[in-house]
């Protein structure tokens, strides 16, 4: 059973240099609160895994939305993302100021790949890539032709900590999503030593029926109630 | 052709390709016009690969829920009443696995070979292939709806030369000049805008291609 942390609790746990999964796809699904205190606290050196940086602006006008406030800290030296076009810190970071490094894989295999080292699997053969520039990735161990056709050897992708989010979590640990913010959420709660759910809505076991339970409280470690978006 | 007119023009002609009932994945821009166009009683079933299959109309402002429910480009979305939500594993398995029909896309270059580059030029600007190489290599029909050219230079070329998105990937190129479908035996122009002649196509275009016996006329 996940146990309810304070956001300061949940930043305490996370040290410098940590690798972390941030679910969320433009912002639209990550534990805000979470990343709001961890761009507060001056923790630093961490790489960062996700589906992108968040944006420079949010829906609502937010200023650095999701992820965007960790890179535009400087908090982060290497990002694992498929996009990152919204957050023009990255580029600038990246190929400027060149303190910042980055691992660009498709979105597609980079789901597949947490999704692999959640599931116990020693990596994904995927036809996405093949006779790209993703064929010299660092997480590409090479090709094979299977019946005919080729593939890419893609390394599984597991993290020290994961930082996931859903609309409606029970004291459990069950998750509900709403809209589009499973994302990488559902993944990511798989496939990292500690993770950490943020709640929008924190309610009693037996308030999301069995049914509708997404992500298993099985894979959460902590919830923080993050309170409404 | 006024240069206003092209990008819906170009549209127009894609929504040709769709049939009742197909799956479609829509890329950023002229794509996004396509369904505008589709003809009476066709209706196509959008994907978004951030976690929408049966994507609905577009949420008015009060509706709209932007933290909770976007598109791939994070602009407001909802699914429509048959639709559902997907999380990003489910989506590009959806994808990879051939279940899309159809997706349209543009293209920064287009090659001979069928291959399409389109998500990065080197030293630019950095912002990543997203799900367009998914989508190339997985859905069944791949369609670039493209100007002919950038600046009067082609983009339908010999060989790409920035990075590829996919090789050997393209089905069809609409472009406001003509239809190139991509053969076992290179690009096939298959239909002419009859603004244009041959000698007009060949002059904006740097790869081989054979013009079909039968050419036909686009706006047809």
């Amino acid at each position: 059973m996940a146990k309810i942390i304070s956001v300061e609790e949940a930043v305490a746990m996370i040290p410098d240099g940590a690798t972390i999964m941030f679910g969320g796809f433009l912002g639209c699904g990550s534990a805000h609160h979470i990343i709001e205190a961890l761009a507060n606290s001056g923790k630093k050196d961490f790489t960062i895994i996700g589906n992108d940086c968040g944006m420079a602006t949010g829906p609502n006008g937010e200023e650095f939305y999701g992820m965007a406030k960790l890179v535009h800290n400087h908090q982060v030296k290497h990002v694992i993302a498929t996009h990152v076009g919204m957050t023009p810190d990255v580029a600038t970071q990246s190929m400027v100021d060149k303190t910042l490094t980055v691992d660009l894989i498709p979105q597609g295999s980079l789901a597949e790949m947490i999704r692999a080292a959640g599931a116990g699997l020693g990596g994904v053969l995927t036809p996405t890539g093949v006779g790209t520039i993703v064929e010299d990735s660092p997480f590409c161990l090479g090709k094979q032709t299977i019946d005919g056709k080729d593939y890419l050897l893609m390394k599984p992708v597991h993290a020290d900590v994961a930082v996931v989010n859903a609309h409606m979590i029970d004291k459990f640990g069950n998750m509900w999503y709403k809209g589009t913010t499973r994302n990488f959420n559902t993944v990511m709660a798989t496939a990292a030593d500690l993770v950490i759910a943020e709640a929008d809505n924190l309610v009693e076991i037996g308030d999301i029926a069995p049914e509708n339970v997404v992500t298993s409280g099985a894979f959460v470690n902590y919830i923080v109630d993050g309170g409404k978006l | 052709m006024e240069k206003s007119e092209i990008k819906g023009f170009i549209a127009k002609r894609v929504a040709k390709e769709l049939k009742d009932g197909d799956v479609v994945n829509l890329g950023i821009g002229l794509p996004t016009m396509v369904p505008a166009y589709l003809p009476e009683g066709v209706h196509v079933v959008l994907q978004s690969e951030n976690g929408i299959i049966g994507t609905g109309a577009k949420p008015t402002a009060d509706d709209a829920e932007p933290s909770y429910k976007t598109d791939a480009g994070g602009a407001p979305a909802q699914a429509a009443k048959f639709g559902c939500y997907i999380d990003s594993a489910t989506s590009f398995g959806f994808i990879r696995g051939g279940h899309v029909n159809a997706t349209i896309l543009g293209g920064l270059e287009v090659d001979q070979e069928g291959s399409l580059s389109n998500w990065i030029i080197p030293g630019k600007k950095m912002p990543g292939m997203g799900g367009a190489m998914d989508l190339l290599v997985g859905a069944k029909t791949v369609i670039v709806a493209m100007e002919h050219t950038a600046k009067g230079k082609p983009k339908i070329l010999k060989k790409c030369t920035l990075p590829y998105t996919a090789v050997h990937c393209i089905t069809k190129i609409i472009t406001e000049m003509c239809v190139m479908e991509v053969t076992e035996n290179g690009l096939v122009m298959t239909e002419i805008n009859p603004e244009f002649t041959v000698d007009d196509v060949k002059a904006a275009t740097e790869a081989d291609f054979t013009v079909a016996e039968d050419l036909k006329d686009m706006t047809a």
